[in-house]
């Protein structure tokens, strides 16, 4: 339990205790429960009426300008983070800032322009 | 060793403790707030003193029903979708301290591991929406994926700033590292922050991949049974999260004068999940492009406004 992944350990406990939650859950309900599968209760759920059609519909993603634009951002967060924890320590301070917000500033502007282009909203 | 072994022990079981019962009090407390804020008394019979063992009643009834899987459905991601919603929440609480000391693992990266694994339970509902085989699932499950559009990136860039306030990612480092003056110096991230993080948890008024009166129940309308009431705790179990995370970041966590510091951040907690419930009895619904046009145009540039803030002042202190 030593070393930079051992402080780790007890999260990955965690997690095995998290899934034995889940199983021991399922396995006390498999226990408890009655098992009467039939036709009509095994239908796909449409309010009442026999379901028509697939349930894996076609339909139109209308927000797919916001994933490019997360996409880009989410890549940006990853660099702020490392940055946040040193920027201002000695040798660092106010060049090291306004690089980060030229970099910011970068993809404002890109925000904005998909504003002033109304993709910000759906279509 | 054998000290070490017994230690992570205490720890686990305190924090799986925390798990299961938290969730459960903050559940029967919107039963009651929102019962009285409607004029109504809420649930007063199960265990006779004003219904608290309501939620009790509820497992064992949930234990009890038979598990029903639609024969539309992919099986397997249809059975694994509860979990993937639920756990990433308990392995949440391993980092989030709750005094000086006292926390489950202190990680370099505990603000960056939190952010990712709370990332992780929305899959549970895009999976449970794809794998149902049902329309109003698949509606629920794209409108989910929108809102991960939408919060995620204000829910980063407000975090961020408090790691920038504090030179460090670790959790118990930020906190120690906490001053009054940075509840009016990190307001604006510590909103923002909350209000994505309403988002993320899919709560009212930003409910609708759940939208009971629209698309029934959303990602889990062919739930029920076991599976049901495990994505219900997921729900209570990620309002706990999100508001010890934003006590922990913002409102100074353990930090408070005469009571002890875990009495502190219970406080603070629980009138956080008081804020959660008045929010769902106050507001509408939104619509899911007004939430994108909110988080968009809104939480974004104020989330960046308060980088601004925080560097600018950060570098000026020194």
């Amino acid at each position: 339990m030593d070393g930079y992944f051992g402080s780790y350990a007890l999260v990955f406990a965690l997690l095995a205790i998290g899934v034995a939650i889940f199983g021991g859950g399922l396995l006390v309900n498999r226990l408890l429960r009655p098992h009467r599968p039939t036709a009509e209760k095994l239908t796909t759920y449409e309010c009442g009426v026999d379901p028509v059609g697939e349930g894996w519909a076609q339909s139109q993603v209308r927000y797919y300008v916001f994933t490019y634009l997360y996409v880009v951002f989410a890549v940006d967060a990853v660099f702020l983070f490392p940055w946040a924890t040193v920027f201002a320590a000695p040798g660092f301070g106010a060049a090291t800032l306004v690089e980060m917000f030229v970099f910011l500033g970068f993809i404002a502007l890109g925000i904005l322009y998909a504003w002033r282009k109304r993709v910000l909203a759906w279509t | 060793m054998l000290a070490e072994v017994l230690d992570a022990a205490v720890r686990l079981v305190a924090i799986v403790a925390v798990f299961l019962v938290l969730p459960l009090v903050a559940g029967q407390m919107e039963h009651k707030v929102m019962a009285h804020m409607q004029g109504r008394l809420g649930p007063m019979y199960a265990g006779g003193f004003h219904g608290w063992a309501q939620l009790i009643a509820d497992g064992v009834k949930f234990l009890q029903k038979e598990d029903v899987v639609p024969a539309a459905a992919d099986r397997r991601v249809f059975a694994l979708a509860p979990a993937v919603a639920l756990v990433p929440y308990l392995v949440v609480l391993a980092v989030i301290p709750i005094g000086p000391g006292l926390v489950g693992a202190d990680l370099d990266a505990g603000l960056f591991f939190v952010l990712a694994v709370m990332g992780v339970g929305v899959l549970g509902s895009i999976m449970a929406g794809w794998s149902s085989g049902n329309k109003y699932s698949l509606m629920g499950g794209m409108r989910s994926a929108a809102q991960l559009m939408s919060y995620e990136l204000p829910l980063v860039l407000a975090a961020s700033s408090v790691a920038m306030a504090a030179g460090t990612l670790s959790l118990p480092g930020i906190v120690a590292a906490w001053q009054w003056w940075w509840l009016p110096w990190q307001a604006v991230g510590g909103v923002v922050f909350f209000v994505a993080g309403l988002a993320e948890l899919r709560r009212p008024p930003f409910d609708m991949p759940i939208a009971e009166s629209e698309i029934i129940m959303g990602p889990m309308t062919e739930y029920t049974g076991i599976r049901f009431a495990l994505f219900m705790l997921a729900e209570y179990a990620g309002i706990i999260v999100l508001s010890a995370l934003t006590s922990v970041l913002f409102l100074g966590g353990w930090h408070g004068p005469l009571l002890p510091g875990p009495v502190w951040l219970l406080l603070k907690v629980f009138a956080l999940v008081f804020v959660v419930i008045w929010v769902r009895v106050s507001f509408p619904r939104f619509r899911e492009d007004q939430l994108q046009k909110l988080a968009w145009t809104g939480l974004v540039p104020l989330a960046l406004l308060q980088l601004l803030l925080t560097g600018v002042v950060r570098v000026a202190a020194g």
